[in-house]
C-alpha cells in the first residue's frame, strides 16, 4: 500500500516536471518567435513568416477535427475566408460618416447593405470572426452528422459547401465586391495605415499569441475526457453510442471549435497579406491545409504546426529559386508522406527517430512491451501452480 | 404476475422485402438467462440490433420495462439499461485499458459535463475495481491495442458492467477462444446472472449447455420455432430437422 502511494506520488511530481519543461519550451519558442526573429528578419520576410504562422493556426483546427475525431474536411477555406472576410469589411468602413467604400459606387450601389452596418464597431467585428465561422460550422456539421453522414460522403458534402460558398462570394459584386475582393492594405485602423511596419508588427506578435493559445486550448481539448472520447469516436464510432454518449453532440462542438479557429486564422492572414479574394476559398487551398497536417503527422497538434511552416517555407524557397519545380515537389511530398511516413514527420520521429537517437547517444531505450513477467498476475499464478505440483 | 423486462410483440424486420425477422414473439423475466441459439441467418443479430435500436422494427414493437422503444435514439437505449456486447471484441484500441473503462463509467455523458467534468472518486474506485475484477491490473496502463483476444473480451464484458445495466445483451461471447477461456467466460457469464438480465446469443452447444440453466430459445428462419430447457429443446425433433437438415425418421 505505502509503495503504490509512493508511486503515485513520484507520478505526480515527474507529471509535474514534465509540464515544466514543456511550458519552458513554449516561452522559449514564443521568444524566439515574438523578439528575436523580428529584430533578424526584415519586415517583408516577417510579414510571410506571419501569414505562415496564421496557418498554422487553420491547421491546428484541422488536426482537431481529422487527426482527433477522424473527419476529413475539405472546406475549412469557408470558415477561414468567413473571418477574413469580417475583418476585411470593418477596416473598409474606417472613412469618414456618410460615404460608402470605394467599390460601392463602381456597381452602383448608393446605401450600405444592412449586413455591413455592424461591423462599423470593433468589438463586433472581433467577435463575430469567432462567433460567425463557429455557428456556421455548427450549423453545417448538426445538419450532417445528425443524419450520420460520415468518412467519404462527409468530406465530399464539405467540398460541396465550399464550392457554393466560393460561387456566392465571387458573384456578388453588390454586396462584398464579388471576385475583385476586399483591399485592407490602403485602409486605416486606429488612425493607422495596415500596412505600415509598426501595425505589421503588432499583427504579427497577436498572430505569435493566437497561435500559443490556440494551441494551449487545442491541447487541454485533447488531454482529458473529451479527448479520449473524440478518439474514440475516430476509432469506432457505433461503440461509443451503444456506450450511452450522444455523438453528434460531441462531433457538431468540436466542428464549431475548428472553424471558429479557422476564422481566426483567416483574420490574420487577411490582415497581413493586404487583400481577401474569393480564391481563398478554392478547393485546392483548402486541401492544401489537409497536406499540412498530413505532413506534419496526424493527431499530435505540434505536427499540424510543424507541417505547415515546413511546406510553406520549403515552397517560398523553391519558388523564388526554381519556379518551375514546386508544384513537382509539392506532389512528390505528398506521395512521400503517404507511402513511407503514414504517421507524418512527428510520428515518424515519436516512432523512430527519438529511440533511435536516444540508443545513439548510449541512453537507455525506451521499450514498449508488456509489463515485466515479475508483475504479471497470469504469470505468477501458473508458476505458482505448476511450484505446487 | 411475474416482472417482465422485456416483451416483443408481433416483431417483422425487413430489408428490402427480405423478413429478417419475421413476426417474432418473446418474452423474458427480470433475472433470467436465457440463450438463443438458431442456424446461421436464423436472425440473432437483427434480433439484438432491433433491441439496441441500430435497426428500427418493420412491424411490431419492443418493450423493455414496459416501454416501447420505438424510435429511441441507442444512446437513450443504452442509457435506460441495456447494454450490449458485440460478436468481435470492440475496444478502443488507442486507449488504454483505464481509459477506456474510464470513458464507459462516466456518469454524465452530456457533452459539457464531459469536457468540463473530472473524474469523481466514486468513478475512479469503479474503474480500480472493475480493472482488478477482469484481473488486467498489471496492464491497466497498457494501449488495449497490445491486449490478446482474450483479454480483449474480458476487457469489453468489464466496460458492459462498468455501465450497470438491466439487460446485458452478449453475442457469441466464446467465439474464438480457447477451452479453457470459454470456460472463464461461462463462469462470469453465470455470476454476473445472479444480478442482471442476460440474453446470450451461442453457437457453441457445448458452451450452451455450460451457461443454460433458465430457458433456451430456438430461432429459425426470423422466428422463435420453439422454447424451453436445453434438454426439452435438444430432443426436439423440429429443432433437430433445422440443425441437420433432414427429417428425422425413427
Amino acid at each position: 500500500m505505502s509503495s503504490e502511494l509512493n508511486t503515485g506520488v513520484y507520478k505526480q511530481k515527474q507529471r509535474r516536471q514534465k509540464r515544466l519543461i514543456e511550458a519552458g519550451i513554449i516561452i522559449a519558442i514564443a521568444f524566439i518567435l515574438a523578439v528575436i526573429l523580428p529584430a533578424v528578419l526584415p519586415a517583408f520576410r516577417l510579414r510571410l513568416f506571419g501569414r505562415f504562422l496564421a496557418l498554422a493556426i487553420v491547421a491546428l483546427g484541422i488536426d482537431l477535427i481529422w487527426g482527433y475525431t477522424g473527419l476529413l474536411s475539405l472546406g475549412h477555406g469557408i470558415f477561414f475566408a468567413l473571418g477574413g472576410y469580417a475583418i476585411a469589411m470593418h477596416l473598409k468602413l474606417q472613412i469618414p460618416e456618410g460615404q460608402l467604400p470605394e467599390f460601392f459606387t463602381l456597381y452602383g450601389v448608393d446605401k450600405l447593405p444592412w449586413f455591413w452596418q455592424p461591423f462599423y464597431s470593433f468589438p463586433f467585428t472581433l467577435i463575430a470572426l469567432v462567433v460567425i465561422p463557429g455557428v456556421v460550422a455548427g450549423l453545417l456539421g448538426y445538419l450532417v452528422f445528425r443524419n450520420r453522414i460520415k468518412g467519404v460522403y462527409f468530406s465530399i458534402l464539405t467540398q460541396a459547401a465550399l464550392l457554393v460558398f466560393f460561387n456566392f462570394f465571387n458573384g456578388q459584386q453588390k454586396l462584398i465586391n464579388g471576385t475583385n475582393g476586399l483591399k485592407t492594405d490602403t485602409e486605416k485602423i486606429f488612425d493607422l495605415l495596415v500596412s505600415s511596419s509598426a501595425v505589421q508588427r503588432t499583427f504579427y506578435i497577436l498572430t505569435v499569441i493566437c497561435l500559443i493559445l490556440i494551441y494551449l486550448l487545442c491541447r487541454w481539448l485533447t488531454s482529458g475526457r473529451f479527448g479520449r472520447l473524440l478518439i474514440a469516436i475516430r476509432d469506432d464510432e457505433t461503440r461509443v453510442r451503444f456506450s450511452g454518449y450522444d455523438t453528434t453532440g460531441f462531433k457538431v462542438l468540436v466542428f464549431a471549435i475548428s472553424g471558429a479557429i479557422a476564422g481566426i486564422a483567416g483574420a490574420l492572414y487577411t490582415v497581413q497579406t493586404g487583400i481577401i479574394t474569393p480564391t481563398i476559398m478554392q478547393v485546392a487551398f483548402s486541401i492544401e491545409m489537409v497536406i499540412w497536417v498530413a505532413v506534419g503527422g496526424r493527431g499530435t497538434l505540434i505536427g499540424a504546426i510543424i507541417g505547415t511552416l515546413l511546406v510553406r517555407l520549403a515552397q517560398t524557397f523553391l519558388s523564388e529559386r526554381f519556379p518551375q519545380v514546386w508544384l513537382f515537389f509539392q506532389g512528390a511530398l505528398f506521395l512521400t508522406v503517404v507511402t513511407v511516413l503514414p504517421n507524418g514527420i512527428v510520428g515518424w520521429f515519436r516512432d523512430y527517430a527519438w529511440i533511435k537517437a536516444r540508443s545513439l547517444f548510449g541512453l537507455k531505450q525506451q521499450l514498449i512491451t508488456y509489463p515485466q513477467i515479475e508483475e504479471d498476475p497470469e504469470i505468477q499464478r501458473e508458476r505458482d501452480q505448476l511450484t505446487r505440483k | 404476475m411475474t416482472n417482465k423486462i422485456l416483451e416483443i410483440e408481433k416483431l417483422t424486420v425487413s430489408f428490402d422485402g427480405f423478413k429478417a425477422l419475421n413476426d417474432l414473439n418473446f418474452s423474458m423475466d427480470a433475472g433470467e438467462l436465457r440463450v438463443i441459439i438458431g442456424p446461421n441467418g436464423a436472425g440473432k443479430t437483427t434480433f439484438l440490433d432491433v433491441i439496441t435500436g441500430k435497426v428500427q422494427p418493420t412491424k411490431g414493437r419492443v418493450l423493455f420495462k414496459g416501454k416501447n422503444l420505438k424510435k429511441i435514439p441507442e444512446h437513450k437505449i443504452t442509457r435506460m439499461g441495456i447494454g450490449r456486447k458485440f460478436q468481435t471484441p470492440r475496444v478502443y484500441l488507442n486507449l488504454t485499458v483505464r481509459e477506456n473503462l474510464d470513458l464507459v463509467a462516466n456518469q454524465n455523458k452530456n457533452v459539457f459535463p464531459t469536457l468540463f467534468g473530472r473524474p469523481s472518486s466514486t468513478e475512479k474506485r469503479t474503474v480500480s475495481g472493475l480493472i482488478e475484477t477482469i484481473g488486467l491490473d498489471a496492464k491497466a496502463n497498457l494501449q488495449a491495442d497490445l491486449l490478446s483476444h482474450g483479454e480483449k473480451q474480458r476487457l469489453e464484458i468489464g466496460m458492459l458492467v462498468a455501465q450497470s445495466p438491466d439487460l446485458l445483451l452478449v453475442d457469441e461471447p466464446a467465439a474464438g477462444l480457447t477451452d479453457e477461456e470459454t470456460e472463464n467466460v461461462g463462469a462470469l457469464l453465470l455470476s454476473l446472472a445472479e444480478s442482471h438480465s442476460i440474453i446470450a446469443i451461442e453457437h457453441d452447444m457445448e458452451f450452451v449447455r455450460q451457461i443454460a440453466k433458465d430457458k433456451v430459445t430456438v430461432l429459425h428462419q426470423g422466428s422463435v420455432l420453439c422454447e424451453g430447457k436445453m434438454d426439452e429443446v435438444q430432443n426436439d425433433p423440429r429443432v433437430i430437422e433445422v440443425y441437420l437438415g433432414e427429417p428425422l425418421d425413427k
